[in-house]
């Protein structure tokens, strides 16, 4: 029941409460934005029950990622034991 | 799908499946708190890939599951009623209640409408101004807001047709009754990554202080879900006990303010009962008394008059499922002697069966072919 799902915001209409149009793919939905007044459309988000619950950080997706690439390599591995 | 596919890369998990192999020393219980962790877990066959010594034991987090047998009779009570239009999720629709579930009452004639988003209800209160439209609120702190909203709306709009049979529940009091349970065995927690979106985690701080257990905020994906649990065996096999937050990309450690402070205006704490642990101080929320009048349990106390005391009687008697003890992650479903016999999605026993998060739904998707 907490699923949520990551889509782009494509449009946000002036509207109470504010909404937006949100692409999942191809599909495309009308998603309250009223949770996340500062999001721009380009924006992804993730939406939870028709709601954008919250902006998608691409920076620390990218960290995120970027640490368990590491992992995988075994030097980085041996030179992090160092510090550690 | 951006912010998809790159977390489900095989070479990812591999690397964190390998490290954990490495660091890895000795036994340690791991508990994944959120049914759709849960799912991602199963259905990739995490559990299996792990070292050994790793178990990961599945948490209540399904608030279908959990969801107390008098507000489904409740919600059955007021469907069934010719004035009332009940609108619910999906998946609570098969939930068994103490006489039948609400899919049950709509094919005998009630009145359930299925919406996707609390909106909906709305739109249908505003179309259909001489019924009672009633939302089923079920959910953890994720969907609080949208509820809280949809509330607020329907006062902004000055809709007079308009209730909420109100089951939020909570997620910290219920790690809390597992980790102060004398048979508690779990050693660290995977957290839910879509309910600390909108609560953050600094609340867990101090959960994690005073039982000496990491709890690691961890999103859905296969990738999240090992990076998850090794940032929790790094820190046991380190002898730490922090909360970190794997799920950086939605996570903020305050959560989603403008979301808290929707739900902080609406709702309060409340007792509320759990389907499987009985009941818990503070662990669900209800509407606050400028709200009041939206709650549909008092806006129908008379017709709803009675019901408590049957589903009483029947929450004791629910003896052939075992429920409670899945959800306390204290019985593996395929351990169930009903498990795909008695018990299926098609004929469920318990709500852990019905729900696309259940446990229970998840082995015998994944598990029994
Ligand atoms: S398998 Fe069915 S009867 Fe057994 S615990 Fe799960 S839902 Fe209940």
């Amino acid at each position: 029941m907490c699923l949520a799902i990551p889509g782009q915001i494509q449009a946000i209409h002036d509207t109470e409460p504010k909404m937006g149009t949100v692409a999942f793919g191809g599909v495309k939905k009308e998603v309250c934005l009223a949770l996340i007044p500062e999001a721009q459309v380009g924006d992804y988000v993730l939406v939870h029950v028709g709601f954008a619950i919250s902006r998608l950080d691409e920076r620390a997706a990218q960290e995120t990622l970027q640490m368990v690439r590491t992992l995988g390599d075994r030097d980085n591995r041996r030179s992090r034991d160092e510090i550690s | 799908m951006k912010y998809l596919d790159e977390f489900r890369d095989a070479h990812l998990v591999r690397a964190c499946l390998d490290q954990l192999r490495a660091i890895t020393t000795r036994p340690w219980t791991l508990m994944e708190v959120c049914g759709g962790q849960t799912h991602t877990i199963v259905r990739y066959r995490l559990d299996q890939l792990l070292p050994p010594q790793i178990r990961v034991i599945h948490g209540p987090g399904c608030p279908v599951c959990v969801t107390p047998m008098e507000l489904i009779d409740a919600a059955i009570e007021l469907a069934a009623s010719p004035e009332v239009l009940l609108c619910s999720f999906g998946d609570m629709l098969r939930v068994p209640g103490t006489r039948g579930d609400l899919l049950g009452c709509k094919a005998k004639g009630g009145n359930v409408h299925i919406i996707y988003s609390p909106l909906d209800a709305l739109q249908l209160a505003k179309a259909h101004p001489h019924k009672q439209v009633v939302g089923f609120a079920v959910g953890f702190e994720t969907t609080a807001p949208a509820h809280a909203l949809a509330v607020k709306e329907a006062a902004r709009l000055g809709l007079t047709n308009y209730s909420l049979i109100v089951a939020h529940v909570l997620v910290p009091p219920a790690l809390e009754a597992i980790l102060s349970s004398p048979e508690n065995q779990v050693q660290g927690f995977l957290a839910a990554g879509h309910v600390c979106t909108i609560m953050g985690y600094e609340m867990y701080e101090a959960l994690a202080r005073r039982y000496r257990v990491p709890i690691v905020v961890t999103g859905f994906e296969p990738v999240d879900l090992v990076e998850g649990l090794l940032l929790t065996i790094q820190q046991l096999e380190e002898g730490r006990y922090d909360v970190l937050n794997q799920y950086a990309r939605s996570v903020r450690r305050m959560g989603n303010m403008n979301a808290r402070a929707l739900v902080e205006e609406v709702f309060e704490p409340t007792t509320r009962t759990w389907r499987g642990f009985g009941e818990l101080p503070a662990s669900g929320l209800a509407l606050r008394p400028t709200y009041r009048d939206y709650d549909a349990l008092v806006r129908f106390a008379d017709r709803l008059a009675g019901l408590s005391e049957k589903s009483a009687v029947s929450t004791s008697m629910e003896q052939d499922c075992q429920s409670g003890l899945v959800l306390q992650g204290r019985l593996k479903p395929s351990d169930c002697p009903a498990f795909g016999t008695r018990c299926t999605p098609e004929h469920p026993l318990g709500a852990p069966m019905v729900s696309a998060e259940g446990a229970c739904a998840a082995y015998y998707r994944y598990r029994s072919a």
